[in-house]
């Protein structure tokens, strides 16, 4: 089911003037700087199809450069994120790519800051919600309604038993799980959906696990949920 | 969720004797780990928002970024209560209002509930706010016609789409038709038999309904159509509950959406490349917009 529950159909609670070149930019912003760790210092966006038509009308820019600033959908802020971005010192380039891509609405967020680099692709597939398809080169789907854990670690035999083990451990359920490799023993990407919080502890273990390099947590809901 | 189709949808309410917003308060409950009290909580909060976006359509400035639309749903109300005898009636005229309202809320970046997008944020609340006030309901019975909305809604995104960008306008402000048909005529008493049956006639008067959005601004044709689309479903729940039939089943319409919508040519989905979009005057709006090129400024 690409839509999961009522608040996906009857909200989000936005800033208009579209669920999908606004609210659900937003959100991939979001999705991309969580990734990251950190506001970027400089964000190329890559934008594709309808997105690259017809970003400027519909705010595209402004939302995900809020996101990038983790704002929420129905931030007044919205409006003026590309000025309040640059104040802080974000370097900001929009890119229309003429490419087709997979989906009318697709953005390519290429990310740096603090040392890091992340780069993201996702959809924008109707009514705020979101399908990221690409994270740093591996091809994954995730939807970002559940927190979301992503586990950058070796490829070899074990791996995914251990990290399921710790998500036993820490109470988590799996709702939703993916493993995607660049090649045999080589790096791979585990992306985790899970049904509760995902506890920093668990994210701690995870770390400490042999063969895992980077985890991060993508949780959308948590300021969607005190608004 | 325990179903998939509308025609579940139905089944499950019969057998547990639920209305399909009640109904759904369970379910999202099951899904989300989330209390009843919570979910409730939260589509309350929402339904203040569409009553307030309402009230400041209706009384703010509501001229958008590119300075094209505004003021339409001041200028309906103030015709119907200056002329006093709309061709609509008044209750259509005012569900009219209240849509053209919201719908220029969002086109003014104020702050809006997608349902199911924005481009279609005008008609629930359109329908709802005006019919609360007409037949005096709560916020609670309200509330849980949002979930019955929600409920048909969900069922139509998971089996055909609700973006203009991947199944054109019919998609968009076709769904939202659908959803405050289905909504209404359980809100007014109807079975779920009769609001499914609410859910296909609406839907079959919005199929292969393009988005072609001048500017690609979700402003012209989008605020009108959702001036329109409210009393559509006004129509479309008063022939259920006379007991008009959709006779295709509403399942099978939800599935023509489908198909209509893939074989739609880009050009004809939020593209700006077809329709009122590239009208010679589309053309010029365009070209006021973003300069000669007629393309998004980088």
């Amino acid at each position: 089911m690409r839509f999961k529950d009522v608040f996906s159909i009857i909200g989000p609670s936005m800033i208009g003037p579209s669920s999908s070149h606004t609210a659900g930019a937003v959100r991939l912003g979001r999705c991309a700087r969580q990734a990251l760790g950190v506001m970027p210092n400089e964000a190329e966006i890559r934008f594709y199809g309808s997105f690259a038509d017809t970003y400027v009308g519909h705010g595209t820019d402004l939302a995900i450069i809020a996101g990038l600033l983790d704002l929420d959908t129905d931030d007044v802020r919205i409006r003026h994120s590309i000025q309040h971005a640059e104040q802080l010192g974000m370097q900001i380039k929009f890119v229309p790519m003429t490419r087709p891509n997979v989906h009318p609405n697709t953005v390519t967020m290429l990310l740096q800051g603090d040392g890091r680099k992340v780069t993201m692709t996702g959809c924008s597939i109707g009514g705020g919600s979101i399908e990221i398809i690409n994270v740093n080169g591996f091809d994954v789907k995730f939807t970002a309604v559940y927190p979301t854990l992503l586990i950058y670690h070796k490829d070899r035999t074990g791996m995914v038993a251990e990290i399921s083990d710790i998500a036993r451990q820490a109470g988590i359920n799996i709702s939703y799980m993916e493993v995607d490799r660049k090649m045999r023993n080589g790096e791979a990407l585990t992306v985790i959906e899970s049904d509760e919080r995902l506890l920093p502890e668990a994210k701690q273990r995870l770390e400490q696990l042999t063969d895992v390099n980077e985890v991060c947590i993508i949780d959308l809901m948590k300021k969607e949920a005190q608004s | 969720m325990r179903f998939s189709t509308l025609n579940e949808l139905k089944e499950l309410c019969l057998t547990e004797s639920l209305t399909m917003g009640r109904l759904m308060v369970l379910e999202q409950s099951l899904e989300t780990g989330a209390s009843e009290a919570a979910v409730m909580e939260q589509m309350t909060a929402y339904y203040g928002v569409m009553k307030e976006a309402v009230r400041k359509g209706i009384q703010e400035d509501t001229t958008s970024r590119s300075g094209l639309t505004g003021g339409d749903a001041k200028r309906v109300l103030t015709y119907f209560s200056d002329s006093g005898m709309p061709a609509l009636g008044e209750s259509a005229c005012t569900a009219m209002a209240y849509a053209l309202a919201v719908s220029e809320v969002n086109a003014s970046m104020g702050r809006v509930i997608a349902t199911p997008t924005a481009g279609s944020c005008g008609i629930i609340p359109g329908v709802f706010v005006s019919t609360q006030e007409r037949f005096g309901w709560s916020d609670e019975h309200m509330v849980y016609g949002l979930f019955a909305a929600g409920a048909i809604g969900y069922v139509i995104a998971n089996n055909s789409f609700v973006s203009g960008a991947e199944g054109g306008c019919q998609a968009e402000v076709g769904s939202a038709i659908g959803m405050a048909a289905g909504a209404l005529t359980e809100l007014r008493g109807g079975t779920p038999e009769q609001a499914v049956h609410a859910v296909g006639l609406a839907l079959k008067n919005s199929l292969g309904l393009i988005c072609d959005p001048v500017g690609g601004l979700v402003e012209i044709p989008c605020i009108v159509r959702n001036g329109f689309g409210s009393v559509t479903a006004l129509a479309a729940s008063d022939m259920a509950l006379a007991g008009v039939r959709s006779v295709i089943p509403s399942d099978e319409v939800i599935d023509v959406m489908l198909e209509v919508g893939a074989a739609m040519p880009e050009k004809h989905r939020e593209t700006a490349k077809g329709g009122l979009a590239q009208t010679p005057t589309g053309r010029k709006i365009m070209n006021q917009l973003y300069g000669k090129g007629g393309k998004a400024k980088e």
